[in-house]
């Protein structure tokens, strides 16, 4: 059953009547929140069908830790509504521009420098309404922390970057900020940072991020205030100003770092950014770049060919994603094995059989 | 406790079963030795339900592969002749989700039972799937690791169950459940085809197919591998037992927890005649005058503790609590888990049969919906005792009953659906953790629209598009539903009454 509301929201059955509209011409429909994001992944494709309309917060209850919202409110309002009462979004969602949406932050799946200590966005994901290529409004899970009811259809919509349907509403599970937060600083070289971090991971501490770039691991503990002081106390390094502390997480969460920033005049002449995931313990690469989530993000500047960094990667038991390229010819993220594309295909008919939303956009084929 | 039996076949029915069931083993014991089939009816029967033991069905064979060769043959020698699979891991679930199915297989992965790798550098563990969950802690307690989901079938229970089922345990509500520790599923589709959900690293590209499958009740895909997550050892954890005068301030009180911004290692609810029962079993020395009991655990750093303890007391005090103790010792500590940890048992042992209900519902509603239930109690003239995990709203109502009492068990069965709407009029859900099986399938038509059953249904097909693996759990079919929605407009009166029935 729909959330009550959501189901009765003129803006969403606007969005039903494009979608009809746009699947009796066939035409492909360009899920748009705040087209923030429109770098990333392939090349948006279709015609923009924007969510300006679906907006607000429908509930929210700081005591239940549950947040239900429509999927065109921008990011940054959701964000100042939980910080007035002291609660976050725990797993530190990027916001490459303002005007972002919650939508669009779903849809992505993208996490910050909290991820590895606290857990993907579809963990966060309680309960979705989506608009399917049929033009059906359907309500998977709900607004409380455990629920086994059916299959976890609105965690298989976190991060499927639209091509399954149009994320109507969402609910979210929040969390108290942390109390206290100190960052030490360590001027390591790549080799002995990553062998500290993977230490440390299998510690009881209170390690909310680590990242180390050009020379310097730094590392982020979050807390109960004598927790963080104990931790501090055990693993030395240099506490940095909390101020500038934060402006740098914050510069990593948001790619302001000129790290994540290649500039045209480089991307033309062939550089690339590309992000690859491997276990966090996976020793030095064949280049540092930039690490991040405890060594399991390695985000690298190179003009060399997809399929070497792909084949690094994969070595590693990872995958690389061309996150920023002049030419995403080689594919935006790597390719899938037979069987899972198969599957792949199969979802995409089971939602969307005649392709309207978001074609090409995660892979060439759906 | 009596099985439902299931309609009885005329004699025409049982020869065209009876050479069916030939063939299939015929086809079987081709791929198979000897010792990985059973067919006989004195072999298959103790595979014959799960831990939901009111339903019951024979299946027409049992098949026990001792590795994935063996296993890959049976899928593609089932997916050939059109027979159904249902996995099945230590049968402890209680929703049914491993019933057998009167024409199908019983994929019995108990054999799948070897630890691969124990890493405590990436702090995971890739163990197949027949590992009992308990034995995966085992493993890592040398590198002062564990794996934090502890359905309280942990000593039996297997990983490959959990991830069905997407199991929780008493400690989810800071750990999370079985879906946040799972890395990485290798397996196999209904056609035998070898396939890997997830990845080592923190996420895969594509469509988050691990969420899916994690909790799809063996539908989607037969589970061999599991790589999970392994989580530091706590240097300390404390135990706090606090009593309330009412079931509203016991209430109360989780929802201020919760409100306060601590998420406690667990927070647990019994209510006094479970406390009773409890106390009764394992003498854990529990306030058998409190209308309620809260277990709050907190673990960390003993700073953290300590904080923590210190912080939940001073809210449990404010809520009304009239008496807290706090563990002072590792000991202690688990004799006041004890008694939370024993309830189903306990409660076995008070009455002949009980049926477990496991819904969700806001945490601020627990009292409306204890006393909802107190309601109900007299209205089906049975009793029920009630364990929850308080601090995520999953609700353990176990009503007893006398299975050989017909009219009790139709009852009890009237009593749990009922519990299960309250809790959907609340804002909740029919299941938390148990899953739906087959148990829940009527539910799932008061939760769900057609549109969205329709989308399972199409979910389903998209990995199994035969159909083959456990038809006939989790997604009720539409007439199903239409024949039970139109019992429940008539909230509990048959339509047409003056109708037989059987």
């Amino acid at each position: 059953m729909a959330a009550a509301g959501i189901n009765r929201d003129a803006a969403v059955e606007r969005l039903r009547d494009r979608i009809l509209e746009a699947r009796g011409r066939r035409m492909s429909l360009d899920i748009r929140g705040g087209n923030t994001k429109a770098f990333y992944g392939e090349t948006p494709r279709g015609e923009p069908l924007g969510l300006a309309e679906l907006t607000g917060i429908s509930s929210y209850e700081p005591s239940e830790l549950v947040v239900t919202v429509r999927a065109g409110t921008p990011l940054i309002e959701l964000e100042a509504v939980l910080a007035e009462r002291g609660q976050c979004l725990a797993f530190e969602p990027p916001r490459f521009a303002p005007g972002g949406t919650v939508g669009g932050m779903v849809a992505a799946g993208l996490a910050g420098p909290a991820r590895a200590a606290a857990g993907p966005l579809r963990d966060y994901v309680l309960g979705a309404t989506i608009l399917n290529g049929r033009g059906e409004l359907l309500t998977f899970g709900g607004q409380v922390m455990k629920n086994v009811a059916g299959y976890d259809v609105s965690r298989l919509i976190a991060g499927s970057w639209g091509v399954l349907g149009v994320l109507c509403e969402v609910s979210l599970k929040v969390l108290a900020s942390k109390v206290d937060s100190a960052t030490l600083a360590f001027d390591w070289d790549e080799r002995r940072a990553l062998t500290e971090m993977a230490r440390w991971n299998a510690l009881p501490l209170p390690l909310s991020a680590s990242a180390w770039h050009d020379g310097c691991l730094r590392v982020r503990l979050s807390g109960a205030a004598a927790a963080v002081r104990s931790a501090c106390r055990k693993l030395g390094g240099t506490e940095l100003d909390p101020g500038i502390a934060r402006g740098w997480w914050k510069s990593v969460r948001d790619h302001d770092h000129p790290f994540f920033r290649p500039d045209e005049a480089a991307l033309a002449g062939g550089e690339c950014l590309w992000r690859i995931s491997v276990p966090p313990a996976t020793q030095v690469l064949e280049q540092a770049g930039f690490i991040g989530w405890g060594g399991a993000e390695r985000w690298w500047r190179t003009n060399a060919p997809a399929h070497r960094i792909r084949s690094i990667a994969a070595a590693a038991q990872g995958h690389a994603t061309l996150v920023r390229a002049a030419d995403k010819s080689a594919g935006a993220f790597a390719p899938l094995g037979e069987s899972l594309m198969r599957i792949h295909r199969a979802l995409k008919s089971a939602f969307d059989p005649d392709r309207v939303f978001n074609a090409g956009r995660l892979y060439a084929d759906l | 406790m009596t099985a439902i039996s299931l309609p009885q076949e005329d004699g025409a029915d049982a020869a065209r079963q009876s050479a069916r069931q030939a063939e299939v083993a015929e086809a079987l014991s081709r791929v198979l030795p000897a010792s990985a089939l059973l067919v006989r009816r004195e072999d298959t029967a103790p595979y014959e339900c799960d831990g939901l033991t009111a339903f019951k069905a024979v299946p027409m064979a049992v098949v026990l592969p001792e590795n994935e060769t063996q296993l890959v043959a049976v899928l593609k020698v089932c997916h050939a002749l059109g027979v159904p699979v249902i996995a099945r891991g230590a049968g402890t679930g209680l929703s049914g989700g491993a019933l057998p199915h009167r024409l199908g297989v019983t994929l019995s992965l108990a054999k799948f039972n070897r630890i691969l790798k124990v890493d405590p550098l990436s702090c995971t563990a890739v163990v197949q799937c027949g590992v009992r969950n308990l034995a995966i802690s085992e493993a890592a307690a040398p590198y002062g690791l564990y794996y934090a989901p502890d359905p309280s079938s942990q000593i039996a229970c297997t990983i490959g169950g959990n991830v069905a089922e997407n199991s929780g345990g008493v400690h989810c509500l800071k750990y999370g459940m079985t879906l946040h520790n799972v890395l990485k599923i290798r397996g196999f589709t209904a056609e035998g085809e070898p396939v890997e959900f997830g990845s080592e690293a923190l996420d895969a590209p594509g469509i988050d197919l691990l969420a899916v499958v994690i909790g799809s009740e063996g539908m989607l895909a037969i589970t061999t591998e599991v790589t999970v997550k392994l989580v530091p050892k706590p240097e300390l954890a404390r135990c706090m037992v606090a009593s309330f005068p009412t079931i509203e301030s016991a209430g109360s009180a989780v929802a201020s927890v919760i409100a306060r911004g601590i998420v406690p290692a667990g927070l647990e609810l019994m209510d006094q005649r479970m406390t009773a029962v409890a106390e009764d079993y394992v003498h854990a020395g529990y306030d058998l005058s409190a209308a309620a009991l809260l277990l709050c655990e907190s673990d960390g750093t003993e700073e953290e503790v300590a904080d923590e303890v210190a912080a939940m007391k001073r809210v449990l005090e404010e809520s009304g609590a009239s008496r807290i103790e706090v563990s002072q010792d590792e000991a202690q500590r688990l004799k006041f888990w004890s008694g939370r940890k024993n309830a189903f048992p306990a409660s076995g042992g008070i009455s002949p049969d009980y049926m477990c209900m496991d819904s969700t519902i806001p945490r601020k509603r627990l009292a409306e919906m204890l006393l909802a239930i107190q309601a109900m109690e007299s209205k089906y003239q049975l009793q029920c005792v009630n364990v929850f995990h308080a601090g995520d709203g999953n609700l353990h109502p176990l009503i007893l009953f006398d299975a050989n009492d017909r009219d009790q068990f139709r009852r009890c069965e009237l009593f749990g659906a009922e519990i299960l709407e309250a809790s959907l009029k609340l804002g909740g859900t029919v299941t938390g953790e148990h899953g739906v099986g087959v148990e829940k399938l009527n539910s799932m038509c008061v939760q769900f629209s057609a549109a969205e059953l329709e989308q399972f249904v199409a979910v389903k097909r998209a990995f199994d598009p035969a159909g083959m693996l456990n038809p006939g759990k989790v997604i009720p079919t539409l007439a199903r539903c239409a024949e039970y929605g139109k019992m429940h407009v008539h909230r509990g009166m048959m339509p047409f009454p003056e109708l037989p029935r059987y």
